[in-house]
């Protein structure tokens, strides 16, 4: 009777990645870009618009990490065509390519030789094309494990470890065992548990990924003579009960569930192995939630405490918090109160369910809160200074 | 009939040091219980804990490891006695040990 089923429909694309949504998107190559993007978006309301900080003289795998992120977005199944629109036609063009590979509409303008105005009128005729044709395409069944799942905390507290985290841990483990893909990351996050996801990881070569991953981000941090303490545990944190960053790790980890760990994966790499997949993320939410859905994941999880209010603009992200006072004060953010975990109204199991009955409903259709309010936010990782 | 339940803390595990508040907690008998563990324990409790944040299950030293979710999670700056409010006033990070949270 627990984990009821329920028939899931979704959109799925040509090249068999299913998603949730049927966004299309215009996505700027750079900065210089955004204005345009946006006034398109404007002229087609159907359309959503990526504007973004970057994609300027940037080198090396700082911009690959630029690249992988755009065009992964706009391949995301979520995405049903995309328009990328750039200063000049080689960058853009770039982007392009690797969104096309996905088999999905795609086509790419740029600025130089045009302008704003003309190039407007022509991404609009585009754009307008692309949202017509994505109205004919229709939800179909589809199954649990063909939907990749994210999850990534935020504002967490200790409520989040009691009762937030474990929730979500529950629906993680049955989505890995449906067949499904889950990513998780918050490298920073795992400081004084790492050996815990260590243990985790399959075998010897996804372990050695992984440490690789969480001490070369150990040595960035303690090669600035730096340490985290002022920003991990956050000030938030530390309002709502934390007291370390291993006690804040803790209840991270606790939000992976059970499963193994079938993968370390670079930022924004698309995973190659159904199951539970580490990705090298930043903890900054829209940061990280912006690199799960470059990598393919179509629907996020985020537990918080304090009451973190993100959103994205193509990976719908489910909120749930087991804090009362976060549950009672920003009730329009929070798609879930599992705060009846802390009072012993229900199991764990049963908190799971609940979680799973919302999350089936978001992929049926439902509006997330932070969708109902808007919240899009689209944060690409830097890894350093543009030349 | 679930809130004549409703701890007034929960504790992880078995072994940990430290217990989380479920609500606003003022000083005296508290009840509460373990996740992993026995449901009903009581504590003394010897300063305000407001919710979702921790007192000392057990007397720490100072230098001592503080043990939640069965691994360490923080070493006493101070020596704490059980009942004791904890945070960031009487424990620090094991990883960053010489600095002091802001």
């Amino acid at each position: 009777m627990a984990d009821q089923r329920r028939q899931l429909t979704g959109y799925r694309r040509p090249n068999g990645a299913v998603g949730i949504r049927n966004k299309v998107v215009v996505i700027p190559v750079d900065d210089l870009s955004n204005a345009v993007c946006e006034a398109v978006a404007k002229t087609i309301p159907d359309a959503l618009a990526l504007p973004h900080h970057f994609g300027r003289l940037q080198f090396g795998e700082d911009l690959e990490l630029t690249f992988r992120t755009l065009i992964g977005t706009g391949a995301n199944p979520n995405v049903a065509a995309a328009v990328v629109v750039g200063i000049e036609p080689n960058w853009t063009a770039r982007v392009v390519e690797g969104i096309a590979a996905s088999g999905k509409p795609v086509e790419g303008f740029s600025i130089e030789g045009n302008g704003d105005l003309r190039t407007h009128e022509r991404v609009a005729r585009r754009v307008a094309q692309f949202v017509q044709d994505a109205g004919e395409l229709h939800r179909e069944p589809v199954e649990r494990g063909e939907i990749m799942m994210s999850i990534k905390c935020g504002e967490s507290d200790t409520t989040s470890g009691l009762g937030s985290c474990p929730t979500t841990a529950e629906v993680v483990d049955r989505w890995v065992d449906a067949g499904g893909t889950v990513l998780f990351g918050e490298t920073s996050e795992m400081t004084g548990g790492e050996h815990l996801i260590a243990e985790r990881c399959v075998d010897d070569e996804v372990r050695k990924k992984f440490q690789a991953l969480f001490d070369n981000y150990l040595d960035r941090i303690e090669r600035e003579g730096a340490n985290l303490l002022g920003s991990q545990p956050t000030q938030g944190n530390i309002a709502g009960g934390l007291s370390t960053i291993e006690e804040k790790a803790m209840g991270n980890i606790a939000k992976t569930g059970s499963r193994p760990v079938v993968d370390a994966l670079g930022p924004a790499y698309a995973p190659t192995r159904s199951g539970l997949n580490f990705m090298d993320t930043s903890s900054a939410a829209a940061e990280c939630v912006t690199l799960m859905a470059a990598a393919g994941a179509a629907i996020h999880l985020f537990p918080t405490g304090q009451g973190n209010i993100i959103g994205h603009p193509i990976e719908p992200v489910v909120k749930l918090t087991a804090n009362p006072n976060t549950a009672d004060t920003m009730s329009e953010h929070m798609d879930l109160d599992c705060s009846g975990l802390l009072r012993r109204e229900y199991t764990l199991s049963q908190s799971g369910d609940l979680l799973m009955e919302v999350v089936e409903r978001t992929i049926n259709g439902r509006r997330t809160c932070a969708e109902a309010l808007g919240h899009r936010e689209f944060v690409i990782t830097k890894l350093y200074p543009s030349a | 009939m679930a809130t004549e339940r409703a701890p007034s803390f929960l504790v992880h595990n078995e072994g940990d040091s430290v217990a989380v508040a479920t609500r606003d907690l003022t000083p005296g008998e508290v009840e509460g219980g373990y996740l992993v563990g026995p449901e009903s324990v009581v504590v003394e409790l010897r300063e305000p804990v407001p919710l979702g944040h921790k007192f000392a299950l057990t007397d720490i030293a100072e230098g001592e490891e503080v043990i939640e979710y069965k691994v360490r999670v923080a070493v006493a700056s101070k020596p704490i006695k059980a009942g004791d409010y904890v945070h960031v006033h009487n424990v620090r990070s094991i990883r960053w040990q010489t600095s002091v949270a802001s």
